[in-house]
Order: C-alpha cells, then sequence, then structure tokens
C-alpha cells in the first residue's frame, strides 16, 4: 500500500504523531506559536480512542509538573510550549532529569528575551542543551527542519527518553512550527498495556501491586556522599548518549573547503545559498545538527583537518558557535552570522555573510 | 475483643501501624505529623490501599513523608503537589492518589495548583497541614500565620498593613464547584483524632467513588517554631488558631 501523505503544520504533525505513537498524556498551555499542538489534541480527541490524556493546564508550570507526576507512574507523556513558557517550565524539567523519568518537550522557539516576539527564533539553544534549569543535567536535543522530522522526533524522542530515562526535547524553530509541508505520519501503535510498562518500568510510582518495596521518585538527597553517587550515576548516562547518540546530517561535504553549520530551518536557507554557491565554483559544504545535545564534535574536529573555516548560521546571537568552537579547538577560524528578532535571513544574506567572513579566500579559489 | 481481653495482662491493644515502617521520623517531638501520619497508615491499610495508593510529597516538613508510609510516592516540586497528582490520577484511574501538603506549600508557593486541581474536581484527596508557619526552614511567616504571631520573618509579629491577612483556604476551596468535601480537622485530643480520621476515611472513600476533590485540612502545631512545648504548643493552637480556622466541615455533599 502506497503511504499516505499528508500535508499539514509542524505543530500538527506533533500531535498526531504523539497519538500514533501511544503517548499516553499531553500536557500544555496556549502559547503562539505553538498552540495548534494542544488545538490539534483537542479537536482529535485521541481520549475516544487510544485512551491518551489530553489536558489544559493552568500554566506551563502546572503542565510540566503534571508531565512529571504521570512520567512517575511510567506513563509516556508530554508537553509543548514556546520560549518564555519553556523558561516557566524549566524548574519541573530539572526535577524530571534529577528523578530520572523519560518525558518529552517540545519547544517550537519564538524570538526573546522577555516576552519578545512571536515570530521565529532560534535563540533558546543555550537554554535547551547546557540544562536550562538548575543543577548538573542534559536534555536529549532534537532539533527538527521539516514537519516530517516533526512527526519523526516524536516517536525518536520518547524512545530515547526511555532508553536512557531521561527527558528529551525537541527544539524546533517557530518557523518548522507554522509551516505547511507534506508528512507521512507514523504508523499507529497501541499503548502499553498496564503489564508492559510494570515490566519496562519497574521503578515507576503505580501503586505497590504486591511489590515488597515501595517505589519512590525523588531527586531529594541530603547525604552528600550518596548525593554525589546520584549526580555522578547521571554524568554516566549522559556519557552513554554522547557515545551513542549523536546524529546529524551532511550534505556537500566530500569536497567542501568551507562548511557552514545550521540546524532547524536555517539548515535548509543554508542549503539552497551553498547550492548557489557551487553553481559558482565556491565549495561549501552543510552539517546540520539533528542533536543539538548530544553535539557532533568530534565529526567536526574530524571535518577541521580538511576545511579552511566555518560559517555558523543561527537565528541567536551566536550560541551554537560555542559549540563548534570548542568542536574545533580553534584551529581553524569560526565566525557567526544570525538575525534576530524574528527575521529569517535569505539564502543571498548568508552568502554576503560568508564572503564578509572569508571573501579573500573564496575570491581566490578558481570561479 | 470483649473488655476483658483488653485489660488482660500482656494482650497487645495498640501498636504501629503495619504501613508506617520503623524509620526513625525527623518531625520534632510532639508535633501534628507524627498523628497524621499514624491514622494516615492506619487507613490506608485498613481501607485496603496498600497496592493502589500514590501518594504526592511536598516541600516542607513533610518533604521526607514517603520515608516512612509504606506506599508508592512522588515526591513533587514546592508547590506542585496538586498538579503531579492530577497526571498520576489521570493517567492511573483505578489508583487512589492523595497529597499531603503544608500551608506554604498549598497555600502559597502552591495555590494556582491547589486551586485548579480542585477546580478541576480531580478525584483525589488533599491532606493539608496547617500549623501557621514555616516548619522545615526554621519557622518563617506562613501565608496561615495569624496577624500578631511572632516569626522567623515577622519578628514583631505578622502585620495586616505589610504582610496581608491569614488565608483561609479551605473556605476558598469549599466555594469551588469541583470540591465534594472540605473539613478542618485537628489531632490535639484523642477524640479529636478519632475524628480526624473518620474525616480523613470520607475523603479517600470519596476520591474511590470519584466524587471530586477531597480536602482534609489538620490545623496542627509546629511546637519547635512555636517555641512551645508540646503541650502549650496544643493549648495555644486550642485558644488562638481555633478562632480564626474554626473546626468541622466546611462542605460535604
Amino acid at each position: 500500500m502506497a503511504e499516505e501523505i499528508k500535508l499539514m503544520k509542524g505543530n500538527e504533525a506533533i500531535a498526531h504523531a504523539a497519538i500514533r505513537y501511544g503517548c499516553d498524556g499531553y500536557f500544555g498551555y496556549p502559547i503562539t506559536p505553538q498552540s495548534e499542538v494542544l488545538e490539534t489534541l483537542e479537536e482529535l480527541m485521541p481520549w475516544e480512542t487510544t485512551g491518551m490524556v489530553v489536558l489544559q493546564a493552568e500554566s506551563e508550570v502546572a503542565a510540566i509538573n503534571m508531565v512529571y507526576g504521570g512520567a512517575a507512574t511510567g506513563k509516556a507523556v508530554m508537553t509543548s510550549s514556546s520560549s518564555p513558557g519553556v523558561s516557566l517550565k524549566q524548574e519541573g524539567i530539572s526535577y524530571i532529569a534529577a528523578a530520572e523519568l523519560p518525558a518529552l518537550i517540545v519547544n517550537v522557539m519564538r524570538g526573546g528575551p522577555g516576552l519578545g516576539t512571536i515570530q521565529p527564533s532560534q535563540a533558546d539553544y543555550f537554554q535547551a542543551t547546557k540544562g536550562g534549569g538548575h543543577g548538573d543535567y542534559h536534555l536529549i536535543v532534537l532539533a527538527p527542519a521539516t514537519v516530517q522530522e516533526m512527526a519523526d522526533f516524536v516517536g525518536l524522542g520518547f524512545d530515547l527518553s526511555f532508553k536512557y530515562r531521561t527527558p528529551a526535547m525537541i527544539l524546533a524553530d517557530g518557523i518548522v512550527g507554522q509551516m505547511m509541508e507534506k508528512v507521512v505520519l507514523p504508523e499507529p501503535r497501541p499503548r502499553r498495556t498496564a503489564e508492559e510498562i510494570a515490566e519496562q518500568c519497574p521503578w515507576a510510582a503505580t501503586g505497590k501491586h504486591g511489590r515488597k518495596e515501595r517505589n519512590v521518585m525523588t531527586s531529594l538527597e541530603l547525604e552528600p556522599d550518596k548525593m554525589e553517587v546520584n549526580n555522578l550515576r547521571l554524568q554516566e548516562t549522559y556519557k552513554r548518549i554522547e557515545e551513542n547518540e549523536v546524529r546529524y546530517k551532511e550534505y556537500h561535504v566530500e569536497d567542501a573547503e568551507y562548511l557552514i553549520v545550521a540546524f532547524g530551518s536555517v539548515a535548509r536557507i543554508c542549503l539552497k545559498a551553498i547550492e548557489d554557491a557551487r553553481a559558482r565554483g565556491i565549495k561549501i559544504g552543510l552539517l546540520r545538527p539533528i542533536t543539538l545535545w548530544p553535539f557532533p564534535s568530534d565529526r567536526l574536529k574530524e571535518l577541521s583537518s580538511k576545511i579552511k573555516g566555518i560559517l555558523t548560521v543561527e537565528l541567536n546571537a551566536g550560541q551554537m558557535i560555542e559549540d563548534v568552537k570548542l568542536a574545533v579547538e580553534c584551529k581553524i577560524p569560526v565566525y557567526h552570522f544570525g538575525r534576530m528578532g524574528g527575521i529569517v535571513p535569505n539564502p543571498g544574506e548568508v552568502m554576503n555573510a560568508f564572503n564578509n567572513c572569508f571573501g579573500e579566500a573564496s575570491n581566490n579559489s578558481d570561479l | 475483643m470483649t473488655s476483658e481481653d483488653i485489660i488482660k495482662n500482656g494482650s497487645v491493644v495498640y501498636s504501629r501501624p503495619r504501613l508506617l515502617n520503623e524509620r526513625n521520623t525527623h518531625y520534632c517531638p510532639g508535633c501534628s505529623h507524627g498523628v497524621v501520619h499514624r491514622i494516615l497508615a492506619e487507613l490506608l491499610d485498613e481501607m485496603g490501599l496498600e497496592d493502589k495508593a500514590i501518594g504526592v510529597a511536598p516541600v516542607g516538613c513533610a518533604v521526607f513523608a514517603y520515608n516512612y508510609i509504606d506506599v508508592d510516592w512522588i515526591e513533587a516540586a514546592h508547590g506542585r503537589a496538586p498538579a503531579v497528582a492530577t497526571a498520576a490520577n489521570r493517567l492511573n484511574p483505578e489508583n487512589v492518589v492523595f497529597t499531603y501538603q503544608g500551608d506554604g506549600d498549598l497555600a502559597a508557593i502552591g495555590t494556582a495548583e491547589t486551586i485548579h486541581a480542585a477546580n478541576r474536581g480531580e478525584n483525589i484527596v488533599m491532606i493539608f497541614i496547617n500549623n501557621a508557619i514555616y516548619g522545615m526552614t526554621g519557622g518563617q511567616m506562613a501565608p496561615t500565620t495569624l496577624l500578631g504571631q511572632k516569626t522567623a520573618t515577622s519578628p514583631y509579629g505578622r502585620r495586616a498593613d505589610i504582610n496581608g491577612f491569614p488565608i483561609k483556604m479551605s473556605d476558598i476551596l469549599a466555594q469551588l464547584d469541583g470540591t465534594c468535601y472540605v473539613t478542618r480537622q485537628a489531632v490535639h485530643t484523642p477524640a479529636a483524632v478519632r475524628k480526624a480520621k473518620k474525616a480523613l476515611r470520607t475523603a479517600f472513600e470519596n476520591a474511590i467513588a470519584k466524587r471530586g476533590t477531597s480536602v482534609v485540612e489538620f490545623v496542627s502545631t509546629c511546637n519547635s517554631g512555636w517555641k512551645l512545648s508540646p503541650a502549650k504548643a496544643n493549648e495555644w493552637m486550642a485558644a488562638n488558631m481555633f478562632e480564626k480556622y474554626p473546626l468541622g466541615d466546611l462542605k460535604s455533599i
């Protein structure tokens, strides 16, 4: 049977994919530009079909704590919001990470700081990849560039978060959330049964059901020796994730003399710029990190011995560039080009920025 | 057991509830938490809820409640227990979910979560320890601190013009359509303990029957925070707290 191709917004794809994944609960609060996630779920009424719970909470704070409560019982639960709302969720996200619970958080980024703007941005890169809340922790951060990836990363995010018992985040820019594209939705699968949850999540607070020891989901430990052990266990998990879960895509890298590093929808704008440049003989490649954490540092380091310089293009004042510089250990020049406040650059602007950074070198190319 | 049996030498008439484990609690001797823990543990056992109960612990003195009562627990962030309980219950409707919160947790930092969980009529039990002070952090002013009451952050007594008024949270919750049972109890005398346990039983019966949100407020002592002996603290509570927080059912449907 041919795959069923649908046309929808990225935010709508998130909602459809959640139901099809067998998500147990979604807890949200309206905020532009991601409200279609909650709206679509309310319209689809999955509680009538899969039994998925959908609830509009009184705040982003309540929503993330509902996610914490649901995750603590072993359920596959998620929330979505946009930048100011995700700031409000940070306390809860820290608790979820500390209690070693699986959960999916979607941030469809808008411009900041403060109330900022409802237009697209990538300014929450630091917040998402460096922890965000208090304490030493990381999220697995997935950066979709297409509506298809919005749909696909729901399942990937849940799978990774259950595999490592740590929260995962889909960090989308407002463009990917709002734009409509063709998408093939994942095959529907049933929600896990109570028996399957008991088997897969023996740690969960489900009621003792004959268990001798009670299960307690907590992040509190007042004895320093034990608290350090808890921290070391988290760091061990992060190390395993860094070793096994780095994901990225490369375009035209084989013969590249220069590299653009960009994520999300911006990578697509850069790809167009690169293809235009290649038509004129300038050999630029693109590396698009899919996992922003863990970051593809090893690959960038490897590439740094073959290329002359890197331009990062971001919808912010220069955030991912720090990770790129760390990866290449400043052995080659790394520059940043960014637009802020909801402005999205066009391929021509990207090329101008590239020429400003590498003008001399690129002018010397055999055009 | 007849009264003849009870008075016989060596017969056990009162013992540690099965679900209250033997770990030493961190509670100060004489505070109300010990008694409330005891009747809660007794009830969970008597009502056959050991396998179904999920407790949600607060931040505050009862933060370690999960160490003492042998059921599954989730430790919530400060004030967020009703949100945590909302999801735990909605996703597991066959379970019985309760929160155990102090006045700072339930009536200050968690006011929004408390009101909205109750307003949605979540089928949960909220156990509310109102001792008019922040015990865990060392006796600071609480939303329920009485006017004139001295605390670490109102050292000359709470003043309405600076600090506002003690909040009657159960009265607010009783007005919401989502609550089915709101009651104010205390555990300072044996008679009060028996009444309080009956009230708590009603609350759990409501949760099982999915009648809506039940709130059981315990007007409580904090002898350390109040700097009074346990006996004097009980006297002070009866003389001062009950006027502002009168005992009895505020709502029962």
